[in-house]
């Protein structure tokens, strides 16, 4: 059905806009003495993003996980590795905030430790798939014909493969029983797998958001007047198809924790002694009867991350957005 | 808005209120709350409509002219449109306090609408057959035969060529007019006493627009059907309303006879509008225009909604809201000068 | 007489229609536009109406050089701009420039006023010096009248008939010669429609502009031309001045059209003789062979179906029409009566 409702809502001026504004009548005003600093939409969106609660509180959690990560000794002196069997399964205390496991080993401190891990897995991981994906689906939305068609196909064979198994497949193969590697080449290999079989996803978004956008009438007219490709790119596709993306690269973050916590429970990701939250709730969810603490805690973390990482999204979408101003 | 000018607006209809009227709109006020205020967008709007005649609704963009119609139809997106006062009243029943069911027999049988985009008003996946005959099915218990032969008729009737034919096709196999047709047979299928047009015509090219309204003007003679007519073709309201009903912010500023309104204005906004219109039988200077724009409907400026906009203005309408008034015979203004601008050469 | 500075010969833009995903093949082709030629001249108005499906927008978009023609010359002061790339394109845009019909979906929502009135001049940089490029928007701003200080809000503060003066003042921008008028003014409401039209008109006069103002609209396209175009599926049936085509239109299609248009005044309308076309326009994938009139035509006879008539003055004709039966006919009912 037609949709004057809504017609006759967007027919009416918003808000605050002055009236007067319209007709010719208003030409010529005497200019104000304070010269109006010229904005853009990074500018505007900034300005914006300073004046939310949301943001900045999403924003200090980002930071203090990050911090965590980079520096773990700033925040527990305790060693995470160490056990010692006579402590096991010690109740929280002001000794050991969050008690300690069935391996004698301090949870506030592996916690602090695993963080490392799981947030610089998680977040290289969606850089990755974001910039992998975004550039696969700007090219085949914006190129369209063969290489369109090309490109989808690739991606329809990832997409095919089954994500746990593809990851298993990947990781059996070069981090199997029997190999070597240093942590940081697991995590490298953990990333890499992620990112080979997620990057379809955030093509496809990617690449109907483009095609939606690029007949719009905005660009015909950027075309019209003589705009070359990567300005249409840059300027005017690109900040209009990036906020399905945006979001969700941050449900991403939250699930990549987990897939990378998957992968370490199947034996094919990170192993003990590497900490991470994913190792830790996995070790502590068969005793979930006995001390529910030893999961309570690594997975308040994971949610406070993760709700953290989808509420700065919303953020920063909402405020890229004029329209919600 | 002032209260004390309801009692005003609703008492002044254009005429009097005998009981057999077939459907009253009476100082009907809807807002909208929206997340940035509460938009003001019906406020207070009496018309009628009788059998066999045609009034049309005349109107810009945001005046209500469409929201006023789906008050009557029912069909008011609820949130965020909220229905504050007044009556639609359908043979002297106030519609907005009957119950749900009660308005859904007088949809379709009583009152039928047509939108101006019949290809989103009619299901993608359904035969245009099949949606008429449905109706049959479903409000008149008819079997799956009659109902076929039932719906060839009402296709016939809209002479859509080879309706038998037809029947099985799908909306989007129809040209722009031919799914106008279909949709105006799907509107009348159930005979209804009242057939609301919310800018028929508007998506469609003016030889077919041309067929469409003539089609539109025969149906109505022929069903003796209470039409009311929305739209902002000033061209179109011309060749086929009986009365006309002038709407700027949610309020009925005239109402007139279609002959005295085009001869003579009874409010400086119909006035603006037909001196701002082009003239297909002259190559005219420049045009003159209404300056400005129409109010914001969450701040309308105090007094006549038109007053930042009007070339008459005086200070008395900044202060005070002029009620629509009957002025002469069948027609009424609401404006403080509406005797001096229709009794100026 | 002033010279041309627009040649349009024998201009054909055609779509192929295509089956298939993999394997596409070509099944036919929408022959959107089939050989249109007219000029322009320094300065006046071409007003170019049709219905839907006419190819008049296309022809916009082949004008523009957004589409390459399929054969056939657009010729700028001699230049041939459909053969024309790079820089040397780029350099063409601004003397040709486009307005366009929808003013709530050509401005890009994520950028402000003073962005997108100055883009032009980011793209052609050599037009103004990177420091007066404010100040310029903001006369722009003034020029098309909007206030100068709304220079950073973006496009969905503003009512549709603000953002096609936003689109206006973009296109006038680079000082061009030529504005191709896409519908500029059937998405707003009557009273703002006349302000816009108002507005061109000024603008006209004052930068000495040449428009080619395409819309559905012939009231709207008499007032504004001085010469008039008429379309119907991919080619130009009659095209005369205001004055020929208007109060002595020769071509069956222009009178049919004419005599459809309603008019705002409700006492012709008992005495007015509105020609009734039947049916619909014809697919321009597969239009009629000969006259592509002939089958909603009350005048046609065999010779239609066999011949194409060709756009050329008549005998029953004082201007250039496209009908093998071209003879005037009295068909504005409102003359008396305006």
């Amino acid at each position: 059905m037609s949709d004057p409702t809504a017609a006759s809502i967007v027919g009416a001026p918003p808000a605050h806009q002055p009236t007067e504004t319209g007709g010719p009548t208003d030409a010529g005003l005497p200019a104000n003495g304070r010269q109006e600093k010229p904005r853009g939409l990074l500018g505007d969106a900034w300005r914006d993003l300073r004046r939310k609660p949301l943001f900045w509180i999403s924003a200090a959690f980002i930071l203090l996980f990050i911090v965590m990560a980079a520096f773990p000794s700033l925040f527990t002196s305790a060693d995470p590795t160490a056990g010692e069997l006579s402590r096991s399964l010690e109740k929280p205390s002001g000794h050991a905030w969050f008690g300690y496991d069935i391996q004698g080993r301090d949870v506030f401190a592996r916690t602090i430790y695993g963080a490392n891990a799981s947030i610089v897995v998680a977040l290289l991981s969606v850089l990755g798939t974001l910039l992998i994906g975004g550039a696969m689906g700007m090219i085949a939305g914006f190129r369209g014909g063969w290489l369109d068609a090309l490109l989808s196909r690739i991606a329809d064979v990832f997409f095919g493969l089954p994500f746990v198994l593809g990851a298993i497949v990947i990781l059996t193969t070069f981090n199997g029983t029997g190999t070597n590697n240093s942590e940081w080449e697991v995590k490298g290999l953990v990333i890499a797998s992620l990112v080979v079989l997620s990057w379809p996803v955030v093509m496809r978004l990617m690449r109907s958001s483009v095609l939606a956008t690029k007949e719009a009438d905005y660009i015909v007219a950027a075309r019209a007047l003589g705009a070359g490709t990567g300005r249409i790119i840059l300027k005017h596709l690109l900040p209009n198809t990036l906020a399905p993306i945006l979001v969700y690269g941050t449900i991403m973050v939250g699930s990549f924790i987990g897939a990378e916590a998957t992968l370490s429970f199947l034996g094919v990701g990170l192993k003990s002694p590497v900490v991470s939250w994913g190792i830790i709730i996995n070790e502590a969810q068969s005793l979930i009867r006995v001390a529910p603490h030893l999961l309570f805690f690594p997975a308040a973390f994971l949610v406070a991350a993760v709700l953290s990482f989808v509420m700065l999204g919303e953020a920063v979408r909402e405020a890229l957005d004029p329209k919600l101003r | 808005m002032s209260d004390i000018l309801v009692s005003e607006q609703s008492a002044a209809g254009a005429s009097g209120r005998p009981a057999g009227r077939l459907l009253e709109v009476d100082d009907l006020r809807v807002e909208f709350r929206t997340r940035d205020g509460v938009a003001k967008v019906i406020n207070g709007v009496t018309y009628h409509v009788d059998a066999g005649e045609t009034l049309a609704v005349l109107g810009e963009s945001g005046s209500g002219k469409s929201v006023t119609a789906q008050t009557i139809m029912g069909i008011l997106d609820t949130p965020p449109g909220h229905v504050t006062g007044g009556q639609v009243r359908y043979h002297g029943k106030d519609m907005l306090a009957m119950s749900f069911e009660e308005r859904r027999r007088i949809r379709g049988e009583g009152i039928a609408m047509i939108f101006q985009d019949a290809l989103s008003a009619l299901n993608p996946v359904f035969t245009v057959g099949f949606q008429i005959a449905e109706q049959y099915r479903v409000r008149r218990g008819m079997s799956r035969a009659d109902a076929k032969k039932r719906a060839i008729e009402m296709l016939d009737q809209v002479k859509i060529p080879n309706a038998k034919g037809r029947f099985n096709n799908y909306p989007h196999q129809f040209s722009g007019g031919m799914r106008q047709r279909a949709m105006i047979a799907m509107s009348l299928a159930l005979d209804p006493e009242v057939l609301i047009a919310d800018e028929p015509t508007t998506a469609l090219d003016v030889t077919v627009q041309a067929q469409i309204m003539d089609l539109l003007a025969e149906l109505q003679r022929e069903r003796q059907m209470g039409m009311i007519l929305i739209t902002h073709d000033l061209g179109v309201v011309a060749d086929v309303a009986d009365r006309i009903a002038v709407m700027y912010a949610g309020r009925i500023v005239e109402e007139a006879d279609v002959y005295d309104l085009y001869a003579k204005p009874a409010h400086p906004y119909t006035l603006g509008l037909l001196n701002s219109i082009p003239r297909l039988d002259e190559k005219g200077q420049e045009l003159r225009t209404i300056k400005g724009l129409p109010p914001n409907l969450m701040n309308i400026p105090p007094g006549c909604p038109f007053n930042p906009r009007c070339p008459m203005a005086q200070p008395v309408c900044r202060e005070k809201v002029p009620p629509l008034l009957q002025i002469g015979a069948g027609r009424a203004s609401a404006c403080h000068f509406a005797e001096e601008l229709v009794n100026r050469d | 007489m002033t010279e041309n500075i627009l040649e349009v010969r024998d201009l054909v833009k055609h779509y192929p229609v295509t089956r298939g995903v993999v394997f596409r093949k070509t099944v036919g082709h929408v022959k959107a536009v089939d050989g249109v030629s007219f000029d322009l001249r320094q300065g006046e108005t071409l007003g170019v109406v049709g219905e839907s499906g006419c190819g008049k927008s296309t022809l916009a978009r082949v004008l523009m050089n957004l589409e390459k023609p399929t054969a056939g010359s657009v010729h700028y002061k001699g230049q041939d701009i459909s053969k024309l790339s790079g820089g040397a394109l780029r350099r063409l845009r601004r003397q040709i420039q486009l307005v366009m019909q929808d003013p709530y979906t050509s401005l890009n929502p994520r950028m402000t006023v003073g962005d997108l009135i100055g883009e032009p001049f980011e793209i052609h940089p050599e037009v103004a010096p990177k420091g007066s490029r404010r100040g310029k928007v903001k006369e722009l701003l003034d020029l098309v009248g909007l206030n100068p200080e709304h220079i950073n809000r973006y496009p969905h503060q503003f009512s549709g008939g603000q953002r096609q003066r936003i689109g206006i003042a973009r296109a006038l921008a680079l000082r061009p010669e030529i504005i191709v008028c896409d519908e500029p003014v059937s998405a707003l409401d009557v009273s703002i429609q006349a302000q816009v039209m108002n507005l061109l008109e000024k603008l006209q006069a004052e930068f000495g502009l040449a428009y080619i103002f395409i819309a559905h609209d012939l009231s709207v396209v008499r007032h504004l031309s001085d010469r008039v175009a008429v379309m119907y599926l991919g080619k130009v049936v009659e095209i005369g001045t205001e004055d020929e085509i208007y109060e002595r239109p020769t071509h069956p299609y222009t009178q049919a059209l004419l005599s459809a248009v309603p008019v705002p005044d409700p006492t012709v309308r008992e005495h007015k003789a509105i020609i009734r076309l039947t049916g619909d326009v014809p697919s321009p994938a597969d239009p009629p062979s000969g006259c592509r009139f002939r089958t909603r035509c009350w005048k046609a006879q065999e010779v239609c179906a066999q011949e194409v008539p060709l756009l050329q003055i008549r005998s029953g004709s004082d201007h250039p029409s496209a009908c093998h039966f071209a003879e005037k006919r009295e068909i504005v009912a409102t003359h008396e009566a305006a």
